[in-house]
């Protein structure tokens, strides 16, 4: 029962929290998510068995069932991973998290009609000028294969690479890194 | 010698899995040998692809191999299976994964370090995703697919991929979950996540089928499936070419193979719940093609297109009977080919001039002509025309629904595919008749300068030759032919649609390999024995 009422409780929290507009409180919904989930395969393996599930440690009555923990294992590790991955998406890009005033979002910013182009913007508002005027969020290829440039060649061997042994998303993170002024103009102006 | 085979190849099952991820392992080490990076992926596409046509001939007769792995008795193990579906899928995605990565190579993006390494563990992924015999590993696989997809979604177009990326992971974390949470019902139900012991469990037991039906709902999301198939259109356009039609031809196609061999072994095909399937099938025929008509650019149509044939695809579930399942798995088979060589044609064009919006190009008929020839095949065969295999894979679907007596179906299938000819019109009247616009070669040599020179000036090392020539502009009268797509941009979509020609012409071999895909999935018994050892 008391299984029953958290995996509710978690859910309902996760759902609100998924919900929610930045991607933090987004991410922090599905680590609930996840919690609940994982909830719902110990009360598959039956919590009424808690002894220890090693042979020759307790009855057979009285074991728990070790495969629902071994499960609850793989998908814990899983489900950090990700969360790890969307913690960096939602930190390393230009477009910043928790941008929740749409006048203040770093797509109004950088976009053409903004003010006087940051560092970031110039580097990055590159393509949205007149040759490609109305440029659609997701519909041309001048845009959307924009970071090439820096992840692309970051991850083949340059700076970037060198900086990270893992992940390519740091490897865009150590380009922005690299423009001392990307990041910090366009924060100082969200302010 | 299929004897033969049967009794050499199980114990090699796990190899498929642990090479591309060893490979792909060793591929990440070698930060500065791009050469070798190259090498090590096509020669580990090309043995999967080898391994694969094995274990489709050793199958071919009906039988269904199986390798506990670890040697383990049944039971405890966790089973690799693979019967001609899972074979023949995976034959396919090897070559979409040979033709993905030759286009990448061409446009450079596969110089990235990760790139190859990362292709290399989705396929490791995706082909423990269809052997495995055991519903957690199938998650787990599942992952290891997803998770390269997620860092190849962001590293391909990071600015404008990363909003594409978010609503990518946010999405398939969420299915995962369900899935998750699906399974942990079915444990707490049956008792085994065993795809053997389940065999039939959701048709006696209303429990375990509420169970299965929240696997086969999170599974459908991965699929695309109407009505929650909004992430695909929203993501699938924002990366590039070459990773969208690796995609295209493997996430949502994974899923599909599971939602067939799901119903299949747990449902044992019952047929209480089939008018469901055919509910969901026909309105995402609809959506899908009707999405595609507002549509501006190629891709984004290409992508609202696929919706709908996921539709046509799943129509085999929602008869279940002989006919209708060979028919969805040579639709399965024949559409995953013809989306990625549509992909890689049109994103030739993109590569080269810099935009998918269909009213900034035009003339290509006369432009690049090869291209157009690709297209027109590949387009032809996606709308059902004969002779491509597009037209024996919608003639036997149809038949298949007229067989049920579901006419409406039939209607709607007929329908969408007067709509899917109209939008490939679309594209085709767009971008390769009439006349280019006046700013496309200057818009072209524009983008090329941006991307590819500064791609190349950032990273000197591996600079010595450009993919795309930029020309300088100096003679201005001598305006036409300053742009045109290379070569090594056009084979790999030509490729693919010389394989849906192959298909076409010699449709019987592939519908006698759907014909046994479909016998194995109807009498799910010889999948179970296989495993169980009886």
């Amino acid at each position: 029962m008391s299984v029953a009422i958290a995996i509710g409780l978690l859910t309902t929290a996760a759902v609100y929290m998924v919900m929610q507009r930045g991607m933090v409180r987004i991410i922090l919904g599905f680590i609930l998510a996840s919690h609940a989930a994982n909830l719902m395969f110990f009360a598959a393996g039956n919590t009424a068995f808690r002894g220890v599930p090693y042979i020759g440690t307790s009855e057979y009555g009285e074991g728990a069932d070790p495969l629902p923990q071994a499960f609850v294992l793989t998908a814990i590790v899983i489900a950090f991973a990700i969360t790890m991955y969307m913690l960096s998406l939602a930190i390393t890009t230009i477009r910043d998290d928790d941008t929740e005033d749409d006048e203040q979002s770093a797509v109004k910013i950088l976009g053409p009609a903004g003010a006087a182009p940051s560092a970031a913007a110039e580097r990055n508002i590159d393509y949205r000028d007149d040759d490609f005027p109305d440029r659609g969020d997701e519909s041309d290829v001048a845009g959307s294969k924009l970071d090439i440039t820096t992840t692309g060649a970051a991850g083949a061997g340059t700076g970037g690479a060198d900086a990270s042994p893992a992940s390519p998303v740091h490897d865009f993170e150590g380009d922005i890194d690299a423009d001392p002024n990307a990041t910090t103009t366009q924060r100082e102006e969200n302010r | 010698m299929t004897a033969e085979l049967a009794e050499i190849l199980p114990p090699l099952l796990p190899a498929l899995v642990a090479g591309p991820l060893m490979l792909g392992g060793i591929g990440a080490v070698l930060r500065k040998h791009v050469g070798i990076r190259h090498a090590i992926s096509l020669v580990t596409l090309s043995l999967m692809l080898a391994a694969s046509i094995l274990l489709l001939i050793a199958t071919h007769d009906g039988t269904v191999l199986a390798h506990q792995v670890g040697g383990w008795d049944y039971g405890i193990s966790i089973p690799f299976v693979v019967d001609q579906l899972s074979a023949a899928v995976l034959m396919i995605i090897s070559i979409l994964g040979i033709a993905s990565s030759l286009f990448a190579m061409a446009t450079h993006e596969a110089r990235a370090r990760f790139f190859h390494p990362f292709v290399l563990i989705l396929m490791a992924g995706v082909a423990g995703a269809l052997m495995t015999g055991d519903i957690f590993n199938f998650f787990v696989f599942i992952e290891v697919m997803l998770l390269p997809s997620y860092g190849l979604l962001a590293m391909m177009g990071a600015k404008l991929g990363a909003h594409g990326a978010r609503v990518y992971v946010s999405v398939n974390l969420m299915a995962s979950t369900l899935l998750l949470a699906g399974i942990a019902l079915i444990y707490a139900t049956a008792g085994t996540v065993n795809l053997a012991e389940l065999h039939g469990a959701a048709a006696e037991d209303p429990a375990v089928a509420v169970a299965g039906g929240v696997v086969l709902t999170a599974i459908s999301i991965k699929a695309a499936v109407v009505p929650v198939h909004g992430w695909l259109t929203r993501t699938y356009p924002m990366t590039s070419p070459a990773v969208t039609a690796l995609f295209s031809g493997i996430h949502t196609k994974v899923a599909i193979y599971a939602l067939y061999r799901f119903y299949s072994v747990i449902y044992d095909g019952d047929d209480r719940f089939l008018w469901v399937a055919l509910l969901v099938t026909s309105m995402t025929m609809l959506v899908g093609v009707l999405g595609a008509i507002g549509e501006k650019s190629t891709r984004s149509i290409l992508v609202f297109h696929m919706i709908s044939q996921i539709g046509y695809i799943l129509i085999g579930i929602g008869l279940f009977t002989g006919l209708g399942l060979t028919a969805g798995i040579f639709y399965l088979l024949h559409h995953m080919i013809v989306k990625a060589s549509l992909f890689l044609s049109t994103g030739a064009i993109e590569e080269t001039y810099g935009s998918s919006q269909i009213e900034r190009l035009g003339g290509m008929l006369k432009r690049e002509p090869l291209i157009a020839v690709t297209f027109m095949i590949a387009a032809l065969s996606l709308a059902g025309l004969p002779p491509f295999s597009g037209f024996v894979a919608k003639f036997a679907i149809i038949q298949a629904t007229l067989e049920q007596a579901h006419y409406w179906v039939a209607a709607v299938a007929v329908l969408v595919s007067v709509f899917t000819l109209l939008s490939m019109l679309k594209i085709w009247t767009g971008v390769f008749m009439g006349k280019a616009p006046d700013d496309l070669e200057d818009r072209a040599m524009a983008y090329q300068e941006r991307m590819h020179g500064k791609r190349y000036l950032r990273s000197e090392a591996q600079a010595e030759t450009p993919t795309l020539t930029i020309i300088p502009p100096e003679d201005p009268t001598t305006q036409h032919g300053r742009v045109k797509v290379p070569m090594k941009l056009i084979v790999p979509g030509m490729l693919l649609a010389a394989v849906t020609v192959f298909f076409g012409i010699g449709a019987e071999l592939l519908m006698s390999i759907s014909e046994v895909a479909a016998e194995n999935l109807l009498n799910p018994e010889s999948y179970v024995d296989a495993v169980s050892g009886a």
